[in-house]
């Protein structure tokens, strides 16, 4: 992968002039970069990383295995498509084994998670059966440590 | 005189070393808030979890107890492996390698085991702290050459030529080079081992760095034919995996050097920490893709160091190996020791003076790229706004 892009998956508020020092290239080369990466859909947006437990809006998610039915024509991406569209969904994979997708779901509170799952997702056509786990605690998300406190730096201030 | 007082009771090889121009730094750094470093000589990144958890389940089976002098047989084995791998050289696990507390403690074994009173040491400055005292302490007598920018703070044959005599029986080198980043090519390299068996001298290698090189790969003294025979090389555990605090470096040399290094060990040491011995094997087994991360961290923080003073306009070469960069601030008027506090106090960054590596470190800054990227991006518009207010003095270019 471009080390540009690792960068910015690393910390996407780091400055174009910053990260055309730690790249030794030009600024105009960097903004050039980025511009055809977001227009060719490899970077697909810019966000924080929030620690949901720390803040005080209490969301709930459940992660959900879900079997479905295949389609002759197009396999699982109708009704991956489909299910994947509700706002809801945040997260959603097709995976192998015992069952086919995968998915992350957010609600303000357990009533309405679950009632996505009963009235929405289980009444689908070509959706089999669903398995709901609620999500209690967050220690990791995408390589960042959630749980517990920012680290600080505990090194000698000058050392040989 | 009050026997408490008295000087004579501590000898007098002790009294007259004079204390690291490094801790005179840290003590006037020490306890200041909001001061951001770039005088560690230490990686930022806590050791790859996955040494550490190693560690812990040693600690859980109960390996707590002493290790084989020379260190355990299978770290030893892993050494042999990692060696063999990297640096081109085949050690006999048994009796060819002693696992150490650090390189410290393999250096000061190392010059003790090999020198006579009086033998002569060459080693180049500027250079890490403890070269010159290590080769006083030994009964050795330091000899030394120094490096200039104008060659990359790189050593050459004939500087080596100029200093050598009938006396010298060591050569000690430290490529890649804290503090200077210096590192050697392979013809370098090559023209050094022919001057060592031209003049029959015995090399101690520091290769600490080895894995951090930037621009090319390191070439180490053993991988060069006939030099393994002659040369006590020096590694360990501390930079490129991150593992300071375990305290494990370790030795390989002629099995007639390393088991007279093994008696000084036994001696003052036993064996080192068997936590550390067991996360180091880990490492040297597991290591290779988190120091490769690492190493590119580092790269993307020096070409940042790099950029940054070329835009100021103060000199400094590529540092093309360790974690420091090493720009020449003597264009400003003040002494390295004056920059450093004026740096210090009115823009809260910590660098260490060049000086403290040696005397010809004089009119340079040793700064250390082992601290984050946050960090080392304001620590760099601190410094800019320094040079900024020197200009403004009239002081410099």
């Amino acid at each position: 992968m471009d080390e540009l892009l690792t960068l910015l998956q690393n910390n996407a508020r780091t400055s174009v002039e910053d990260l055309a020092r730690e790249l030794g290239t030009t600024p105009a080369d960097v903004a050039e970069r980025i511009d055809r990466y977001e227009r060719d859909g490899v970077i697909r947006g810019y966000r924080a990383m929030i620690s949901d437990d720390l803040t005080a809006d209490d969301r709930v998610t459940a992660v959900i295995e879900v079997r479905v039915q295949p389609e002759r024509e197009g396999g699982f991406d109708r009704i991956a498509r489909r299910i994947s569209g509700f706002d809801e969904v945040v997260n959603m994979y097709l995976m192998s084994g015992k069952y086919d997708l995968l998915l992350f779901v957010s609600g303000k509170n357990l009533r309405q998670v679950a009632s996505f799952v009963s009235e929405r997702l289980s009444t689908l056509d070509g959706v089999l059966s669903t398995g709901t786990h609620f999500m209690l605690k967050t220690y990791k998300e995408d390589g960042v440590l959630m749980a517990g406190e920012v680290q600080s730096d505990d090194r000698l201030q000058v050392s040989p | 005189m009050d026997s408490t007082t008295s000087p004579s009771r501590v000898a007098r090889r002790v009294r007259e070393l004079p204390f690291s121009g490094i801790r005179k730094f840290f003590d006037i750094v020490a306890g200041r808030k909001d001061v951001i470093s770039l005088g560690v000589g230490e990686p930022d990144f806590n050791t790859p979890w996955r040494i550490r958890e190693a560690a812990l389940w040693s600690l859980e089976r109960g390996a707590t107890h002493y290790t084989a002098n020379r260190g355990e047989p299978a770290l030893r084995q892993a050494v042999c492996r990692y060696v063999a791998k990297h640096f081109g050289a085949q050690y006999d696990w048994d009796r060819e390698v002693l696992v150490t507390v650090g390189v410290s403690e393999a250096l000061d074994v190392a010059m003790r085991t090999l020198l006579n009173p009086g033998d002569e040491v060459l080693y180049h400055e500027p250079c890490f702290v403890s070269y010159r005292p290590t080769i006083v302490l030994a009964g050795g007598v330091p000899v030394c050459v120094e490096t200039r920018r104008e060659d990359d703070f790189r050593l050459t044959r004939p500087m080596l030529e100029a200093a050598v005599t009938p006396k010298t029986r060591v050569l000690l080198l430290n490529f890649p080079c804290n503090p200077t980043g210096a590192v050697l090519s392979r013809a370098d390299v090559e023209d050094i081992a022919d001057f060592c068996i031209a003049h029959d001298l015995t090399l101690v290698s520091d290769e600490i760095y080895a894995e951090l090189t930037y621009d090319r790969p390191h070439v180490s003294f053993v991988s060069v034919p006939g030099m393994k025979e002659r040369t006590v090389f020096l590694h360990g555990m501390s930079k490129a995996w991150a593992m300071t605090g375990f305290r494990i470096g370790y030795a390989c040399a002629p099995a007639d050097i390393l088991e007279n290094m093994m008696k000084l060990h036994q001696y003052a040491i036993m064996s080192a920490p068997t936590t550390g011995q067991r996360a180091a094997a880990e490492a040297l087994d597991h290591g290779d893709e988190a120091v490769a991360q690492m190493v590119a961290e580092y790269n993307r923080r020096r070409r940042y160091l790099i950029s940054a003073f070329a835009e100021m306009g103060v000199p400094c070469h590529t540092p093309a190996g360790a974690f420091y960069a090493f720009p020449y601030v003597g264009g400003f008027g003040l002494s390295s020791e004056e920059f450093a506090l004026r740096l210090l106090e009115e823009h809260q960054v910590a660098a260490v003076p060049g000086d403290a590596f040696g005397r010809s470190g004089a009119g340079f800054l040793r700064c250390a790229y082992a601290t984050g990227m946050d960090q080392i991006r304001e620590s760099m518009r601190r410094f800019a706004d320094f040079v900024d207010t020197l200009r403004q003095e009239g002081r410099g270019a």
